[in-house]
């Protein structure tokens, strides 16, 4: 279970969020949608201690993510995130990029690590291209390499940050598709999107940001539907 | 001093070939180990450069600036000559006089001289050029490191630094050449078994001025062909993506 409570963020005069408070339970998908700049994907590097917040807490499994005594490299292993620009290290092959972290972080042998990686390179369609540098792949191809990569680490969240925003759209559909099977198997899912047909068909609940609050969080039908407070009506308005 | 009836004696110089061959080794040991601590320096320079605390960057800037505008042959002059007065006025400041005792303790011979002067002025050089080289390097990487769970030092050395060393591999081979050519002021310190030293013995038994100089530098033109040769090989080899 991830737990927000009241987090407040700046980056110096420029306050991004304003008092943020969320829940999502194990195996809960929850979409996180609104305009550019409204803090969703600020929150996203709040989760796993990429970036420091101000004041509130953050709990994953009744860890408080931002207390000083934190192992914060033990608490990312549970925690996969993809990024918008894919991140694949770009000096090593398909193979290599999935199984660092599996050998270097995990300490698994060689073979082990190989075995996981192919299993979920095969997953998300890229069984061919493990001896291939990121350099020749696709953009949606890099991306579902960058999943395959965070869930070699069987982490028990996967947070995604506008995954599909950076790629061609014949491109998105590839992309989405992986996550629509992730979802389905079960995994917990914060995805941060402005994909609003996929947030519709796969989340639990749905949460609309704007300005770095969350206006309104429900069901998608709720939201996309009945929204009860007017920005949520307006912003959607904009985008649908 | 111009004699108008020298006539070259090739013979003489070829027959030296063997302790000129000798000489480059020394050279050639002289500048791979200058620039493999020049490298390890030079990585931990642009580091310190970039450091939040403030003396770390003072005594990074310090050696930068140093390495990068002074003469390279005053750099040895100073580790060879400049040092080691420095330092056995500062120890006979507190009483103690090594030189009665015997010791010489300060005092560096002209190759470890040479070796160390060359090594502090590669990893001056090459600590700007990393830090062009760290900056070639998307922030975005350490991040998608951090986040699979690598700490800040495996983030760096498994992820940053190999990405770095493609983007300054050139400038490196250029810092390699000149590092083998700077060994030649070794001369200045009294170091005979490099290449320079042996020429100017020969030169200095023989009068042959223009041969064994002509040759010494026909040796310095293929070593360098070399390295950057060998270089080009081990970059086709290593950045293959």
């Amino acid at each position: 279970m991830i737990e927000i409570e009241d987090v407040r963020k700046s980056f110096g005069s420029l306050e991004v969020l304003k008092g943020v408070s969320m829940t999502v339970e194990t195996g809960e998908v929850v979409s996180v949608v609104g305009g550019s700049g409204s803090g969703k994907s600020t929150m996203l590097m709040c989760i796993n201690g990429l970036e420091p917040i101000d004041s509130g807490r953050i709990l994953v499994d009744g860890t408080e993510v931002h207390a000083p005594g934190t192992d914060l490299n033990k608490l990312r292993r549970n925690i996969g995130i993809v990024f918008q620009q894919w991140n694949a290290f770009p000096h090593l092959t398909v193979l290599e990029n999935t199984t660092l972290a599996l050998r270097k972080v995990l300490g698994k042998s060689k073979d082990e690590a190989d075995a996981i990686a192919v299993k979920q390179l095969e997953h998300v369609g890229l069984g061919d291209k493990l001896k291939v540098y990121p350099s020749k792949l696709s953009g949606g191809q890099q991306q579902r390499m960058a999943i395959a990569r965070a869930l070699a680490m069987e982490p028990k969240y996967m947070l995604f940050d506008e995954v599909t925003s950076a790629l061609d759209p014949q491109l998105v559909g590839e992309v989405l598709d992986t996550m629509r099977m992730l979802a389905k198997a079960g995994m917990t899912m914060i995805v941060v999107t402005h994909e609003m047909a996929f947030a519709r068909e796969v989340s639990n609940r749905v949460a609309f940001f704007k300005d770095g609050l969350i206006h309104e969080i429900g069901p998608p039908a709720q939201i996309f539907e009945s929204p009860e407070r007017p920005e949520t009506a307006a912003f959607l308005k904009s985008v649908l | 001093m111009f004699n108008i009836n020298y006539t070259f004696h090739w013979n003489q110089a070829f027959r030296a070939l063997p302790d000129m061959l000798e000489g480059a080794l020394i050279t050639l040991q002289i500048a791979v180990l200058s620039m493999l601590i020049g490298i390890v320096v030079g990585v931990l320079l642009a580091l310190a450069k970039e450091a939040r605390f403030a003396p770390l960057r003072w005594f990074a800037n310090t050696w930068i600036e140093i390495a990068r505008n002074t003469p390279a042959l005053f750099q040895v002059y100073m580790i060879y000559f400049g040092i080691p007065a420095v330092l056995q006025l500062a120890a006979s400041l507190f009483g103690i006089d090594f030189r009665a005792l015997g010791i010489n303790i300060f005092y560096l011979d002209s190759y470890w001289a040479v070796l160390v002067g060359i090594a502090f002025n590669n990893a001056g050089y090459l600590a700007e050029t990393f830090r062009g080289g760290l900056r070639a390097v998307p922030p975005t990487q350490t991040r998608a490191a951090r986040s699979l769970g690598f700490n800040a030092v495996d983030s760096f050395r498994l992820i940053v630094l190999p990405q770095m060393f493609r983007a300054v591999f050139h400038p490196m081979t250029n810092q390699m050449v000149w590092a083998i050519l700077m060994t030649s002021i070794g001369i200045f310190v009294g170091l005979n078994t490099d290449l320079t030293g042996i020429t100017q013995e020969l030169n200095a038994r023989t009068f042959r001025t223009f041969e064994f100089f002509a040759l010494a530098a026909a040796i310095y033109y293929v070593i360098a062909k070399i390295v950057t040769g060998g270089a080009r090989l081990i970059a086709w080899r290593l950045f293959r993506y």
